[in-house]
């Protein structure tokens, strides 16, 4: 990145003196004045400012290319780029192998490296319960909470039901395992949420796993399934073209974006699942978290530049024309969060027998 | 649903895309994008996918139709550039690309490297505008067929794609098990997508991402190759390749005699793009029917250039159609597809049914970009062809390192794991040895590819129908696509019973069979 006015200073610390050892063993003076050129590398000068990255930041992202996670990492290294937010590209890498699981692991055994992020999506909570594989939150430092993904449930606009009680009925009358739930992956969000649906409304589906929500989207539109719980994202513009309705989103509150999608109907116009009776509740972390051990410092500076990503145009856009539920958290009011969010998978899939024993 | 377009409409809307082209910047971008996808092609495991997701961040600060231009433009780069390997080292550069070294390669060790590579530019060129005529004029229409594809419509196809390549061949019926069961394991390992539990992983973290396709075909071919080559006396095959500009002409001469073979090729790639079954499937389901039904099927895969034409036709045709179903339904055809849906998302374009009223400039820009830069595509790779060719002319001890190395740095990029090196040199010796005692290789790549695939169509379609066969034979579509795959795979049977009737009936009228 070639970054010219960046005179942010750094204090000197171990990471300083590896830079400039690094290029190409210049003198330290040839190189300060190259680096005051090319803004490559941190200037070592008097001053409070914190931690800065001091080579390219890896950003694992723990599912395959295309994904919404993916999609965001991809939409968040644009977004730093363009807005020169770091003096360090970041480069997006996938390790989606056992549902995450590399990732995760991955991350996990990078203790004190502050060059490494990784973005989460549910498989932070559901691949160790469903697989065994050895991980959890807590092996890692939470930075940040970005967004949580709402859900929606949806049918296609040509079956009958027009609120969540109609669709609950149809399905106890079709009888049991007749309704196909189609979702992505299995044991994931989608499951467990089917799950969570039959749990507090008593009927049965057959859940049908696919490989993304695109997929399923359509699915639904050829009336190969009856119902999904896609993200927005995944599915409004099947909404707008008049092919699937929305019946409830499984957040606690309406989505709070008014402006009308289609026939003056708004996001805002879905009821929530809850308040149309069926008792279900649930949202996707989208969440930073970095390797273990690492210093406060280095977690600030991420918090930091998590934030300035959020004040940009284009997140506040990606936001909005997603339907995500924008909510910030960081710090201990992060890990209150995490811990209960924990408990609730642990409790959902406990009961839908999808733990590994 | 959109509105029906007239053609006419279509024909107007295409050239006020050609006008968004006419922007110099956009021409620029253009070339940058085909000249990278060429050598994205040219390197094994760097694939499209990888190569778009690497560079969309850097397009967000264009407009979404320059960018989308240059990122389709590397994918149409890479759709050529993938056979460039193929042909000359046996290794393919992308996964469609497979199928094109069956018979490239031994075009290649005959010393008509220069043809063969001109025979799979130009078969990549046609497929891909039967693909763009069809997107330009058809959209609408048959964007709603991908629509009537559910899991056991999926598997029919799979099926299908098993069934045209398998149920011939000279391979002893033993042999062409052993291969595909080996596959089938393969593939196997990792996660259930249907349990979402993990088999056959051993508890080994490096086992969790099971074993690519890409690494085993790198292993496989390319080291295999290698390791063959230096059995035989450490030195191409193919030196004697004349190299000179006129072998285009020459080549483009003898192209139109394999007509019927493109014309199939281009069907079975749009087909499997748009419902969407990928590239890869495509190529080799292509290969498969050219070896079923062309006069020359005794010479495939000693250097047949038919066998050139089928897979790459149907390769082309399949990826650039992949685009339909992800411009209008949001469903990737292929993961570069995928790549590039998530490049719309960001770009704050939604795929769907309304994009192609609500982005008319978007949309036919793209198009006309299609044209162009197909066109573009050809260029570059054809002028290239005697550069390309002469690469066989440099000394086997300077460049068998290069191509190992090559192989090694393709292998390790498609997940960044050293352990994939390993793996990558393993799979040559099981390449080599697979060789040495006559094991064909098509048909355990073909399980490692579709196998996946295959398997969880078929589970989800078990789930949906609770168990019950009968789902392949529920509705017509599905029902003719099954029949079709088991006549295919017991076609030598039935072909032995109509020759047996025939030659009874001795001097009667004689029995055409009926494919």
């Amino acid at each position: 990145m070639k970054d010219v006015q960046r005179p942010r200073c750094a204090r000197k610390t171990p990471f300083d003196s590896f830079a400039f050892k690094r290029p190409h063993g210049r003198t330290l003076a040839s190189g300060t004045a190259l680096a005051g050129a090319l803004g490559l590398l941190l200037i070592p000068a008097a001053s409070q400012a914190a931690w800065e990255p001091t080579k390219s930041v890896e950003f694992v992202v723990p599912a395959g290319t295309g994904g919404g996670a993916d999609q965001m990492a991809r939409m968040i290294q644009g977004i730093i780029q363009k807005n020169n937010l770091m003096g360090q590209p970041i480069v997006v890498i996938n390790k989606s192998g056992g549902a995450g699981a590399e990732g995760f692991l991955d991350v996990k055994s990078s203790n004190r490296n502050p060059h490494k992020i990784i973005i989460t999506l549910s498989n932070l909570f559901t691949t160790p319960l469903a697989t065994g594989v050895p991980f959890s939150w807590k092996d890692m430092t939470p930075v940040a909470m970005l967004a949580l993904d709402n859900f929606v449930l949806w049918v296609n606009s040509e079956a009958p039901q027009k609120s969540p009680k109609e669709f609950v009925e149809a399905a106890k009358e079709g009888g049991a395992n007749r309704f196909k739930m189609g979702g992505t992956g299995s044991k994931q969000e989608d499951q467990i949420i089917t799950a969570a649906i039959e749990q507090s409304a008593g009927v049965t589906f057959t859940y049908v796993p696919y490989k993304g929500g695109g997929d399923v989207a359509a699915q639904l539109v050829g009336n190969h399934i009856n119902a999904s719980v896609n993200n927005p994202i995944e599915a409004v513009s099947q909404w707008r073209a008049g092919a699937l309705r929305p019946l409830c989103v499984f957040d606690k509150e309406r989505i709070p974006l008014k402006e009308p999608v289609v026939d003056n109907k708004s996001w805002n116009s879905i009821p929530t699942c809850k308040e149309s009776g069926l008792d279900v509740e649930y949202t996707m972390l989208r969440g930073i978290f970095m390797g273990p051990g690492v210093t406060p410092d280095q977690v600030a500076y991420y918090v930091d530049l998590f934030k300035k990503v959020r004040e940009t145009e284009e997140w506040k856009d990606f936001m909005a024309k997603g339907a995500f539920n924008v909510s910030f958290k960081t710090g201990d009011e992060f890990k209150t969060w995490l811990t209960a969010a924990e408990t609730q998978h642990k409790t959902l899939m406990d009961k839908a027998g999808f733990t590994k024993q | 649903m959109p509105e029906r377009e007239g053609n006419l409409e279509a024909l107007g809307s295409l050239i006020q895309g050609f006008g968004v082209l006419a922007d110099p910047m956009n021409i620029a971008y253009m070339f940058i994008g085909i000249t990278l996808g060429v050598l994205i092609g040219v390197l094994p495991g760097l694939g499209g996918a990888n190569g778009v997701a690497i560079l969309l961040p850097l397009t967000f600060s264009m407009s979404p139709t320059s960018a989308i231009i240059m990122l389709s433009c590397i994918y149409w780069g890479a759709l050529f550039g993938g056979a460039i390997t193929s042909v000359l080292f046996n290794i393919p550069g992308e996964p469609w690309s497979v199928a094109t070294t069956f018979d490239g390669h031994p075009m290649a060790q005959k010393g008509h490297a220069g043809e063969a590579l001109t025979a799979a530019f130009t078969s990549s060129f046609f497929g891909a505008f039967v693909a763009v005529l069809l997107i330009t004029f058809l959209a609408p229409v048959i964007a709603g067929f991908a629509l009537r594809f559910g899991p056991a419509e999926f598997f029919a196809v799979q099926l299908l794609t098993f069934c045209s390549f398998v149920g011939m061949g000279s391979e002893s019926p033993f042999k062409v098990l052993c291969a595909m069961m080996l596959g089938f394991a393969l593939a196997a390992v990792g996660l259930d997508s249907v349990t979402g539990e993990l088999r056959m992983t051993f508890g080994s973290v490096e086992l969790l991402r099971g074993f690519d396709f890409l690494i085993a075909v790198i292993g496989l071919f390319g080291i295999g190759e290698i390791l063959l080559t230096m059995e035989e006396g450490l030195a191409f095959k193919g030196k004697a390749a004349k190299i000179n500009a006129k072998v285009v002409w020459e080549t483009w001469k003898s192209l139109p005699r394999y007509w019927v073979t493109a014309i199939r090729g281009s069907i079975v790639g749009c087909w499997m793009g748009i419902t969407p079954g990928g590239a890869t499937p495509a190529s080799f389901m292509s290969y498969g029917l050219a070896k079923r039904f062309s006069k020359n099927r005794q010479n495939f895969g000693n250097g047949e250039m038919e066998g050139v034409v089928a897979p790459e036709t149907a390769a082309h045709a399949a990826g650039t159609s992949a685009l339909l179903p992800m411009l209008t339904l949001g469903i990737p055809g292929s993961p570069t597809a995928a790549v590039l849906l998530g490049g719309l998302l960001i770009w704050g374009l939604q795929p769907g049914p309304l994009l192609f009223i609500e982005q008319k400039e978007f949309v036919w820009g793209l198009i006309a970009s299609m044209y162009l830069g197909n066109i573009a595509g050809l260029i570059v790779v054809l002028t290239t062809v005697p550069v390309f060719a002469s690469i066989l002319r440099i000394p086997f001890s300077i460049i068998a390192p290069v191509i190992v190395v090559i192989c090694a740095v393709g292998a390790y990029t498609v997940h960044n794991a050293f352990l994939d090196i390993v793996m990558m040199l393993v799979f040559g010796v099981v390449g080599y040895v697979f060789k040495k005692l006559s094991y064909p290789l098509a048909p355990l790549v073909l399980a490692l590819v579709l196998g996946d695939m295959a398997e969880s169509s078929f589970r989800q379609a078990m789930l949906v129908s609770q168990g019950d066969l009968a789902i392949f034979w529920s509705n017509p579509l599905v029902g003719s696509i099954v029949t079709l795959a088991l006549v295919m795979l017991f076609w030598p049977v039935i072909s032995a019973l109509l020759r047996k009737r025939q030659s009874r009936q001795d001097g009667g009228t004689q029995v055409i069979p009926v494919k």
